[in-house]
């Protein structure tokens, strides 16, 4: 037996379907995390509530997720930054909205909170009113003395999202790249409490667009586990339609930008029409073009409108159609030397910091929640292909490979469609749950606890939270004229993880 | 008889109500075919990517943003136009207010999405001070949870033939 098996076997549990919730004490806690980091686990998302701290851990062997829980003394809780580097953002977060101090912590600046918001705290049960504005921090620098600092955003990268990336240059080399987040937190979690899973759906479909149908099922998901209840097949089903749709039109979405910053005219006009024509087609068959608020706890909000799948299936069968002259235009002498060796992210780093999606599994980590969390999926059996390279240029093959994959997995789903509800009334019950999700960036979870219908507590976990510490360190051995395009490789967000 | 080399005869005295009409057509005509172009700088103030995303539809071949003299540029000083998606942050006010500072004279202020318009369903939040109003003035909205392309397109021609 396993020595964190043995500290979990010992603790008094909680239910949080589908699984069980650890209460450790702090000693407890801070042994099992030194374990778990021998036994090369992964963290995959720390929060908390009014009174407790909670961490969501993957057991990589057994393929089996383990919640644990400590309580907070006194503001004070061990931190599990030392054993995993991916918890110091989760720590800092935590202090600014809860006000729990991570003891030990390897960081404990700000993160979200950049003094601009007129309470402190804002999700501890006693919110304290702010009274002098604390200036943004940023890390030391290594030699500020010879140091030239590149600062960026949080206003940049036409289009994209706010984000503050401040380098610190060599010549031309990136020496020490620091991410500053938080300017788009919109103060979520605060809206999404005391309401009603239906009403808060609106804030979980808001979390971060391009995963829009991914958070609303890993909503849904955690609150239909909670309730103990399971949404109709059909419902089920068309999730899996438009949680593949949107993987497509995100995957078209990111080979669009990266053809305008890597000078690929060709395939920036191809993926930007072929993405289109997705979006045109969802439109038709779900009534929005990024299918939000088409996902719903106990459902989805409506059925698929007639000659819908038709619609769907032509847009995807015009991508599939060009899915060799895509490969073409990637495998040219041009466009694949630029993109190969760029951003290279190494197995190891990616693996300790629970980077999944397309970056995590270019980079070797075979982990899609499709294929063992994800319900509804089963017989569909979505194939998982993994690189080892890392770089930019297998970062493509998989999100082409991706596409195919799920062109392939919405016929399939849509020739199958069971018959029958798409919804149903949901009881006014109180419980806590888990739900997940594989987005077009990785693994998303969403923990909640519910009180007679109402959401007392709810933590969403964006892949954002994995992959921007990857990007720092990747950027770290980058050129600065790089930078955007490899920004751009790793699909970076940022709402999802400001929350 | 000798023949002359045909003489040009000396001009007519012209007309100056004519020239004068000609005048304002050219200059007429010429601000609609030469000036109509207008610089976009995009600023997110808080937005969850969705209004971006149908903004980088303007960009493929079916839309084709850049036909109608609408472009988009990277930095506010080079912009005409500062066009707002998302509910205004608190962490995004001062990142606002320094773009529209850095903006030549003179400009217009697009709000693009619900949350740019009034908070959308952010309003009331302690993180959100609501629209993009609230901070610079706005000079059109557009709404919708994101607008459409279709939608953003129009808005933005009208803009210019206002303008024009």
């Amino acid at each position: 037996m396993t020595r964190t098996t043995d500290i979990i076997r010992t603790a008094e549990a909680e239910l949080c379907r589908p699984w069980l919730r650890h209460m450790l004490s702090a000693a407890d806690w801070a042994a099992f995390a030194g374990a778990a980091a021998t036994e090369s686990w992964t963290l995959l998302a720390q929060w908390a509530d009014t009174v407790q701290v909670h961490a969501l851990f993957l057991n990589s062997d057994a393929l089996s997720i383990v919640p644990v829980s400590t309580p907070v003394d006194s503001g004070r809780y061990p931190a599990l930054s030392p054993y995993f580097a991916g918890a110091a953002w989760y720590e800092r977060m935590i202090r600014d909205l809860w006000g729990h101090s991570a003891e030990g912590g390897t960081d404990g600046r700000p993160w979200l909170d950049h003094g601009t918001w007129p309470l402190a705290r804002p999700l501890a049960s006693r919110p304290e009113p702010r009274t002098i504005a604390d200036p943004l921090q940023l890390g030391e620098l290594d030699d500020p003395s010879e140091a030239m600092i590149l600062p960026i955003g949080p206003i940049w990268d036409r289009l994209g999202e706010p984000a503050h990336l401040r380098l610190t240059l060599d010549g031309p080399a990136i020496r020490q790249a620091e991410a500053l987040l938080g300017f788009a937190h919109k103060g979520t979690l605060t809206l999404m409490r005391g309401k009603s899973p239906r009403a808060a759906a609106r804030f979980a479909a808001r979390l971060s667009a391009d995963a829009t149908v991914a958070h609303s099922v890993a909503f849904a998901q955690a609150t239909e586990a909670a309730m103990d209840v399971v949404a109709p097949p059909r419902a089920a089903a068309l999730r899996i339609v438009m949680a593949e749709v949107e993987r497509i039109a995100a995957h078209l979405d990111t080979l669009t930008e990266i053809g305008r910053l890597a000078d690929a005219p060709a395939l920036r006009t191809l993926c930007g029409v072929l993405r289109e024509n997705v979006l045109r087609a969802s439109d038709a068959a779900f009534g929005h073009r990024l299918m939000m608020d088409c996902v719903i706890p106990s459902g989805v909000a409506a059925d698929i409108a007639d000659g819908g799948p038709q619609l769907v299936l032509r847009a995807l069968g015009s991508i599939a159609s060009q899915l060799d002259a895509l490969r073409r235009l990637h495998d040219g002498a041009a466009l694949s030397a630029r993109l190969a060796r760029l951003g290279r992210a190494g197995g190891k780093l990616a693996a300790s910091l629970a980077v999944g999606g397309v970056v995590g599994r270019a980079s070797g980590r075979a982990f899609d929640a499709r294929t063992v969390f994800s319900s509804g999926y089963g017989k569909l059996t979505p194939r998982l292909a993994v690189r080892t390279g890392g770089d930019a240029a297998a970062r493509q093959h998989l999100r082409l490979f991706e596409v195919e994959e799920s062109i392939r997995l919405v016929s399939a789903a849509l020739d199958s469609l069971p018959e029958g509800p798409v919804s149903m009334t949901l009881p006014q019950v109180s419980g806590e749950g888990i739900g997940c999700a594989e987005s077009v960036r990785g693994d998303i979870w969403h923990w909640l606890r519910l009180d007679h219908g109402q959401i007392a507590a709810v933590f969403p976990r964006d892949p954002g939270w994995a992959l921007w510490p990857l990007a720092e360190r990747v950027l770290e051995n980058a050129t600065a004229d790089d930078a955007a395009l490899i920004r751009a490789s790793f699909a970076l967000p940022a709402s999802g993880m400001d929350l | 008889m000798m023949l002359r080399a045909p003489r040009s005869e000396p001009p007519a005295p012209l007309d100056p109500d004519t020239t004068q009409s000609l005048a304002a057509r050219l200059e007429a005509a010429g601000q609609v075919r030469l000036g109509r172009s207008l610089a976009i700088c995009h600023v997110n103030s808080g937005s969850c990517n969705g209004c971006e995303l149908e903004l980088r539809a303007l960009d493929n071949a079916l839309y084709d943003l850049e036909r109608f003299g609408l472009r988009f540029v990277e930095s506010p000083r080079h912009a005409d136009v500062l066009l707002v998606t998302g509910p205004l942050t608190r962490n995004l006010r001062s990142a606002l207010e320094q773009a529209w500072d850095a903006t030549p004279d003179p400009k217009w202020v697009v709000a693009v999405g619900d949350c740019a318009v009034d908070g959308g369903v952010f309003k009331g939040s302690y993180a959100v001070l609501g629209g993009t109003g609230l901070s610079i003035p706005v000079d059109l909205t557009i709404s919708g949870c994101p607008p459409a392309p279709a939608r953003i397109l129009a808005g933005l021609r009208s803009l210019l033939e206002a303008n024009a």
